[in-house]
């Protein structure tokens, strides 16, 4: 078929959504690309320098991390009860563990501090047992966690889901402990959801800022007192303009997009096999 | 050796209740059920995988009702196989053994010998989704008897085969039964299934089980409405197969000989469907090869249809219209002649 035969069998619908779609595909590319190629290297690699910077970012990619860590550690497990077991009430505590996502994230500090501060029970009892959460990297994790758990155990559940339950009923008859049977084979057969899941937590937890700014504005993190990049990107902005802003913000853009297409990419090598 | 007493289940709805089953050691059980009859989850209770109410289930004298699944020594096999999609065919099989911690050696010899008893060693390097449904079955059998269960338990299990293939595996059923000495519950809605493969059935019905018997007796002396209705919508008979040429097969029903399209020999069970029989008041030429002269015993009136049977002997079920049954003038004690297709005989 000629190129012209093709053209001519493109529909109004196809024509018109088209467009559509081409103002979205826009509207999204353009501010990343602009952003992107704005800043010269050089400039770019003089801010990465100031220590200000990279250890506002250091500190961003390793809460992220210590974050996703602690939410696989935690929602893992009860993604997979809430994908095999149903209870009363279950329609309304998934619908509640969406939360943070839906409220702003602003409030979203608000709630932890009320829990986490020096002043309430956890806060307290934790507080006990030396770990603070107001101002420091504890802070970052939780409040980044809090915010950003739901996509990883969104995610996970609906991989546990996919998993055929009689795998699982076949393996106990096989002699294999409820553990091994976890272990050997959901775990192996839902990893991709619950590995996509956590990218998308990554990224959303590394991207924080209203919960973070409220819980952890600037804490202690490798003999400085950085704050997490998309507060660092604001307060230059609103301190000393566009300018001093831009490098940085082009420089988180850059980070992120980098690892996240890393890890999509290997996230769906995996699905091939 | 399987004793279930008193079993009780809550399907969600309707309940399983007062199941008692003993099955022999080394016995070949049929659960014979209507679709939706919850014999699938019968299956999972007695191997400790689904909540039961009430009710006890013993293997070779030892209670394990309180067992987990993993204690029972009963395997499962489902209809659609649920081979492990992330491991090779060899390590689907050695699942079990890995399981319990045997030595590597003894896996890897275990896994094999397996494996030559269903004829799969070429498939063992394999991805267990590009299997055909015969293979998965096989696979899915070898990796069950390979922990040396006291019990296999089969839900199913030729259900999602085609025809060919399920005769085969039928075949292969029966002689790996002979071959392992494993005591077998084996569930099906396929009567077919159940004569061929049963030493004994139990029919489930409602909930409870109906009858147990071997197979012959629950056809002949039928108590629930499904086993009526199928003993009703079949001719069944058992003989002797003897070769008349490739694919064609010359079976003895007692008394007559009736020819048909089958490789099997020896000892077969046959079926025709009543629908499948002309009654003629003459004998007449055609190319049904198989045409019996014999008297009509009984005339059971149908509604549209009429069901008759022609005493050859044997008796033969035949299912004709209201309008034929009278033009034909057919009634008690009168001289006809049936005529049937080789092709219309199943054999298995």
């Amino acid at each position: 078929m000629t190129g012209i035969q093709r053209w001519r069998r493109l529909d109004r619908l196809t024509l018109v959504f088209g467009l559509l779609a081409l103002l979205m595909a826009l509207f999204i590319l353009l501010p990343v690309v602009k952003t992107s190629t704005s800043s010269s290297p050089t400039t770019l690699w003089d801010t990465l320098r100031e220590s200000e910077v990279y250890s506002s970012i250091l500190l961003t990619m390793y809460a992220g991390l210590l974050a996703t860590v602690v939410g696989l550690l935690l929602g893992v497990p009860l993604a997979y009860l809430l994908a095999r077991h149903d209870f009363r009430g279950k329609r309304l505590f998934e619908g509640l563990i969406d939360v943070p996502i839906v409220i702003p994230h602003s409030a979203a500090g608000i709630a932890l501090l009320f829990v986490f501060g020096r002043q309430f029970f956890m806060g307290k009892l934790l507080g006990h047992a030396g770990i603070t959460f107001v101002d420091t990297l504890a802070g970052v994790v939780i409040a980044m966690m809090f915010v950003s758990v739901p996509f990883l155990i969104d995610s996970a559940r609906d991989g546990f889901k996919s998993v055929d339950v009689r795998l699982e009923k076949v393996a106990r008859t096989l002699g294999a402990s409820p553990f091994r049977v976890f272990f050997h084979v959901t775990l192996p057969l839902a990893w991709r959801s619950i590995f996509s899941g956590s990218v998308m937590m990554w990224a959303r937890a590394v991207s924080e800022f209203g919960a973070v700014l409220i819980l952890a504005y600037h804490v202690p993190f490798l003999g400085e007192h950085p704050t997490v990049a998309p507060i660092l990107v604001a307060d230059r902005f609103s301190c000393f303009g566009l300018d001093y802003a831009r490098p940085v913000a082009v420089l988180v853009i850059l980070i992120s997009l980098i690892a996240f297409v890393a890890l999509r990419t290997l996230a769906l090598r995996g699905q091939r096999t | 050796m399987i004793e279930v007493r008193g079993l009780k289940v809550d399907l969600g709805g309707f309940l399983l209740r007062d199941i008692d089953l003993h099955v022999e050691p080394g016995e070949y059980f049929i659960v014979l059920g209507p679709t939706g009859a919850g014999k699938t989850v019968l299956l999972e209770a007695i191997a400790g995988l689904y909540p039961v109410l009430a009710g006890t289930v013993s293997v070779n004298g030892r209670d394990v009702t309180h067992l987990k699944p993993e204690q029972r020594g009963i395997a499962i096999v489902y209809q659609d196989q649920v081979l492990f999609p992330h491991l090779s065919v060899e390590q689907n099989i050695a699942f079990g053994l890995k399981s319990i911690k045997r030595p590597g050696q003894q896996i890897q010899a275990s896994v094999t010998r397996m494996a030559q008893v269903f004829g799969i060693v070429d498939l063992l390097g394999r991805d267990p989704t590009t299997l055909s449904g015969g293979e998965k079955q096989k696979v899915a059998l070898a990796r069950a008897l390979v922990t040396e269960p006291a019990v296999l338990l089969l839900d199913e299990p030729l259900s999602a085969l085609d025809p060919e293939t399920k005769e085969r595996m039928q075949q292969q059923l029966a002689e790996v039964h002979r071959c392992l000495r494993v005591t077998v519950i084996h569930v099906t809605h396929d009567f077919e299934e159940a004569i061929a493969l049963g030493n004994r059935v139990a029919v489930i019905n409602e909930g409870q089980i109906a009858q147990v018997g071997t197979p012959e007796d629950v056809l002949r002396r039928p108590n629930s409405e499904f086993v009526a209705r199928f003993a009703l919508s079949r001719n069944l008979f058992t003989g002797e197969a003897t070769e008349l040429g490739a694919g064609q097969a010359m079976v003895d029903i007692g008394g007559i000989q009736i020819m048909a399209l089958t490789d099997a020999r020896g000892q077969v069970h046959v079926s025709l469907r009543p629908e499948d029989v002309f009654i003629s008041t003459e004998p007449f030429q055609s190319t049904a090869r198989n045409s019996f002269a014999g008297t009509i015993t009984e005339l059971v009136d149908r509604g549209a249809v009429v069901n008759v049977t022609v005493t050859v002997p044997p008796d033969f079920i035949c299912l004709v219209t209201r309008q034929a049954a009278a033009e034909l003038d057919l009634r008690k004690g009168a001289r006809v002649w049936i005529t049937f297709k080789a092709s219309a005989i199943h054999v298995f």
